[in-house]
């Protein structure tokens, strides 16, 4: 690898719906009021910037549902993973999870996906983007993170290591495909029942965990908006307090909204527990009409689930492609 | 999984890697009623408390917590999950706040901020003082005679939650929200008081403008308050005001309830 210097990496000739630079996300600033950014879909993140050789953290894109295309500045190895978005490099079609060399001049273009909502797309090296507070994550809504604080735009230029022509035997990885994820319209959420959850009656509860619920047409990166069973409590508003990633809001209309990455820091509704973190990655996943079920889990169960998620993440070999 | 940490401060448990501590006054009441006392009081007492726990909870600890939201009578904790589990930080929070609920503590500074009253800087004055029954200069002395305390930080970014708002100036939220509420609006909503960081929607009431940046993103602080700060507004007229760098915004949308 040699060090680019001149600023040159992968420009944007079409941003797409909504493509984003994130790192693992901007944590240490809540005094702020900012919120952690951040990839939805982590595990996706993650295999990106493994595929690639990188530190897990490194900075990668989200594109969202897709559209996005870049031509390399510079003979660069990147990796795709998540929804299965359609790519093709100067108009061959690519298989994701996988990392392979691009060369300068070469087109990059992401379809539209059937089904799922992001990918990742990481470069060997990880993009030199400068980081604020401590992370590279964009945050539309706070106008932090990324070039400019908002999503990619045709002309952005994003740079990153070039790799040398000696190097062109580089090793390609590919996640074995039964390793990779599998993304579907229908979601388990594992939830710990914590915060305000004693102010929802017995009845509430029973019913919250054996109803199906649909991602309404109101989700995003801060939070996805439910239907279904309405439930209540019994108290309608708290003092503001901090909110975690994956709570379970229920506002006076009786329909949930759980809390993902770019969500508000504090806020005044009453919450009956908190996704655990790899669910709410899956759920990330889904838009309007897909379906989730919660599922009430302890505590020790929920920190079981985390160290069982990231040993089985750990001991995942790539494989040479 | 509650845990009485003290007779003012219990122990929940937030999502898988956060725990929350809540704090209260009711000293009298049993564990059974705290549990139930969703919307405790909040107060300058309270809001110590927290304040002092703030400082504790970052004096022990290190990567085993990644970040802390103080609010009005509460902090989440949020905890790494490769540093510690639950089960230990429950114990070591325990051991530090029961001990540290004897430490004094330094009262939170003093800042002032620099506020520019007026019909043509806070177009919702006129309103409240209609609604309380008061001039506007009476409005403009109740707001900025008193001291008010940092309870909380959020919202968006710099936002920051002041209060209490003399009652008799207590204003209840826009109906509907304004979609373009100017920079460095002072506003009041419910005893709320707050400055606008940034130009954003917003259903407080508008009363001044103050020409300080609440957040700047390249500013070293990135605010000039911080939680259990406390904040006295200072009148400045107009040509102090643009002296200070204000700004008069033309985009405020005359979204106004009718």
């Amino acid at each position: 690898m040699t060090i680019n210097k001149k600023g040159l990496g992968l420009n944007v000739t079409n941003g797409g719906v909504l493509s984003l630079i994130q790192d693992a996300g901007r944590y240490g600033a809540f005094n702020l009021g900012l919120t952690n950014g951040g990839p939805a879909d982590s595990l996706a993140f993650y295999w990106a910037n493994r595929l690639c050789g990188n530190e897990l953290n490194s900075t990668a894109i989200e594109i969202n549902l897709g559209g996005l295309q870049l031509t390399a500045q510079v003979d660069c190895v990147i990796a795709i993973t998540g929804a299965p978005m359609p790519l093709t490099v100067n108009g061959q079609a690519k298989a994701l999870w996988r990392s392979f060399l691009v060369k300068a001049g070469d087109t990059i273009h992401l379809g539209f996906t059937p089904f799922g909502v992001r990918c990742y797309l990481a470069v060997a090296g990880g993009f030199d983007i400068k980081p604020i507070f401590g992370s590279t994550a964009t945050v539309c809504r706070e106008s932090i993170g990324g070039i400019t604080g908002g999503k990619l735009v045709a002309d952005d230029v994003l740079p990153c290591q070039a790799v040398s022509k000696s190097a062109n035997e580089l090793k390609q990885l590919m996640l074995p495909e039964h390793e990779q994820p599998k993304y579907s319209k229908e979601v388990l959420l594992r939830t710990v029942l914590s915060y305000q959850h004693q102010h929802f009656s017995q009845i509430d509860k029973r019913l919250f965990f054996s109803s199906e619920y649909q991602v309404s047409k109101h989700w995003d990166r801060m939070g996805y908006r439910l239907q279904g069973r309405e439930i209540k409590a019994d108290v309608t508003g708290i003092l503001s307090e901090g909110i975690c990633y994956g709570a379970v809001q229920i506002p006076a209309d009786g329909q949930p909204i759980v809390l993902l990455n770019d969500r508000q820091t504090i806020g005044g509704y009453p919450k009956i527990g908190a996704v655990i973190s790899q669910d709410c990655a899956k759920l990330s996943q889904l838009r309007q009409g897909d379906k989730v079920h919660f599922e009430p889990i302890s505590m020790s169960q929920a920190d079981n689930l985390f160290h069982l998620n990231l040993s089985r993440f750990n001991q995942t070999q790539l494989i040479p492609s | 999984m509650s845990t009485q940490i003290n007779d003012c401060i219990r122990l929940e448990v937030a999502g898988e890697n956060a725990l929350m501590l809540y704090f209260s006054s009711k000293k009298s009441l049993s564990n059974e009623q705290k549990a139930s006392a969703i919307t405790p009081d909040f107060s300058p007492v309270i809001s110590h408390d927290v304040h002092q726990a703030v400082q504790l909870i970052r004096r022990h600890f290190s990567v085993e917590i990644i970040d802390l939201i103080p609010s009005y009578a509460s902090i989440l904790v949020v905890f790494n999950l490769l540093e510690i589990d639950h089960h230990h930080l429950r114990n070591k929070l325990k051991k530090l706040l029961q001990q540290g609920s004897r430490e004094s503590s330094k009262e939170g500074r003093l800042i002032e901020l620099p506020a520019y009253y007026s019909l043509e800087s806070g177009m919702d004055l006129s309103r409240i003082a209609k609604h309380a029954k008061l001039s506007i200069k009476q409005v403009i002395n109740l707001h900025q005679a008193q001291e008010y305390r940092v309870y909380a930080i959020g919202f968006a970014p710099g936002f920051a939650y002041l209060g209490e708002v003399d009652e008799r100036i207590a204003m209840p939220r826009l109906t509907t929200p304004r979609l373009k509420v100017p920079k460095g609006a002072i506003a009041i909503a419910d005893r709320q008081t707050a400055v606008y960081p940034a130009e954003s929607p917003g259903g407080w009431h508008i009363i001044g403008l103050c020409p300080i940046d609440m957040f700047n993103p390249l500013a070293e602080p990135t605010m000039p308050i911080e939680v259990g700060d406390r904040v006295k507004f200072v009148p400045i007229d107009k040509q102090q005001y643009l002296e200070l760098d204000g700004h008069f915004s033309n985009k405020v949308s005359l979204n106004d309830y009718k």
